[in-house]
């Protein structure tokens, strides 16, 4: 069988995300960006782009409804970098809207502006090999989490992916390199999702 | 080992970019407005193109005092214009720490030879294009993101619109041909043969493909969207408009739904006031046209 796997598409990088799951087996990558297509999906990425525009665009569409039944039903959700900060509970400095749903504080713009952008080796607990290639992009880090929070990677100390349960980030981009491993962890996460509700 | 400004992380801002509405603002108020309205980025300017072209004169990199209140007044990336081939401009505004140089045929060109050599710069560049050989020259000196020029600060879609057809079928042209065909077309064209290449085996360009010069409504953004651009760039629109909060929000509605004919129609319910007014670009002189800086 395949997993339905949607990528928030109202803006951002949301086509690298749909090629790179769709080069895993077993997955089915869709971009999604209206409530119906949100509630037909098993699991949700929302990538990487403004954070402050894709929160604004959920709200005034009414997708955080949508995105907040999947959340509720343990469907695992991905964000990367912006798609993070809006997952975080708190965003340092910042009121704007969220989902905040991970319990974790978040830090805009961590590493500086985008001439401070890097990508570097980064050593990830989960993953085949432990190593992976990883673009940061204006990103965020996290700069909090509560006790239920895995952390899975950090760069010079500062944290870069994080795990609540169903919920995943990264403030770098996996789906702007060839490696599909984070990719596969995050499959395995919705695998073991469906197998736990005994769902088709 | 950290590596910064990759050509990854150059590619890499423009494609976090996409599906998204891309600002000219004048100072920090606008860019506030912007912001709230939902644009991912905006481009911080002395005076919009339609000014620019009211007014006359030299059209140079503007002062650095509204591009820095600018940059503190926002958390969405900063772009700014430079001359084209005025490099020292492009440094100044690399010092100070914008998030992406345009070097742009709206302002007066420096250099009516060559452009900017992109690649040294750790900032990323756009420039405008007409067709598919001017984008690839571009990527060429290191441009890490395209758009069409259009006709800037004309309110009208017609440049823009041939620009962007002529990249599209550019590319489609491309995918049709042999191999043995690409260096003699990477010729013809004025192309380099290596990007030729790229484009005629990927069936696409290797960067970010946006639009810009004369969208003024939702329905040009929906237009361009559905020609093939992966964002929009709105110069004059918004802030020539009579509401500019309002036309923000219905081209940025317009963008993101753009293949929705029903929310684009909400989109332009939305709004009261007139668009910028507008220029039939068949009334404009050789000398009149921005289109035509950049080689």
């Amino acid at each position: 069988m395949s997993y339905r796997i949607g990528v928030l598409s109202v803006q951002g990088d949301f086509a690298e995300h749909v090629v790179a799951i769709n080069d895993l087996d077993e997955a089915d990558a869709a971009p999604v960006k209206t409530k119906k297509a949100i509630a037909t999906c098993d699991a949700l990425i929302i990538p990487g782009g403004e954070s402050t525009t894709i929160g604004k665009l959920c709200e005034r569409f009414g997708l955080d409804e949508a995105i907040s039944k999947l959340h509720f039903a343990g469907k695992p959700i991905w964000g990367t970098c912006a798609g993070l900060i809006l997952l975080a509970k708190d965003i340092v400095d910042s009121q704007q809207w969220r989902l905040g749903y991970m319990d974790i504080e978040i830090k805009r713009n961590a590493f500086g502006r985008q001439v401070d952008s890097f990508e570097t080796d980064l050593a990830i607990k989960g993953i085949e090999g432990g190593q992976a290639r990883a673009v940061l992009i204006r990103a965020p880090c996290v700069t909090k989490v509560e006790d239920n929070v895995e952390v899975l990677a950090t760069f010079r100390d500062k944290i870069v992916m994080v795990r609540q349960d169903h919920l995943l980030g990264t403030t770098f981009h996996p789906e702007l390199t060839e490696d599909r491993r984070v990719q596969q962890y995050f499959l395995d996460m919705v695998k073991a999702t469906e197998n736990r509700t005994g769902s088709d | 080992m950290a590596e910064t400004s990759t050509w990854r992380n150059k590619v890499g801002l423009g494609e976090m970019l996409r599906g998204g509405v891309i600002m000219d603002v004048t100072n920090a108020e606008q860019a506030k407005i912007a912001e709230d309205a939902g644009a991912v980025s905006v481009m911080a300017l002395e005076r919009v193109p339609a000014d620019i072209r009211a007014e006359g004169g030299v059209a140079r990199m503007a002062d650095l005092t509204i591009i820095e209140e600018i940059m503190d007044t926002v958390t969405i990336p900063v772009m700014a214009k430079a001359r084209i081939g005025h490099f020292a401009e492009a440094q100044v505004l690399q010092a100070i720490g914008v998030d992406f140089i345009d070097e742009s045929e709206v302002l007066t060109p420096a250099d009516e030879q060559f452009h900017i050599d992109k690649h040294p710069f750790d900032v990323p560049f756009v420039c405008g294009c007409t067709n598919l050989a001017e984008a690839l020259r571009r990527i060429g000196e290191g441009a890490a993101m395209i758009r069409t020029k259009g006709e800037a600060g004309s309110g009208n879609i017609v440049e823009a619109t041939r620009h962007m057809r002529n990249v599209m079928t550019g590319i489609k042209r491309l995918a049709g041909l042999r191999d043995d065909e690409l260096m003699t077309e990477a010729k013809n064209i004025g192309a380099p043969y290596e990007l030729v290449k790229e484009v005629a085996h990927s069936g696409g360009l290797p960067v970010p493909n946006f639009s810009a010069g004369g969208i003024a409504t939702p329905a040009d953004a929906a237009l361009m969207m559905q020609l093939g651009a992966e964002s929009v760039f709105v110069g004059s629109g918004i802030f020539k408009a009579e509401d500019p909060q309002a036309r923000a929000l219905a081209i940025v509605h317009a963008t993101t739904y753009y293949e929705d004919p029903v929310e684009v129609a909400k989109a332009c319910r939305g709004l009261e006031g007139a668009a910028m007014p507008g220029i039939d670009v068949r009334t404009l002189e050789d000398s009149e046209r921005l289109a035509t800086r950049g080689w």
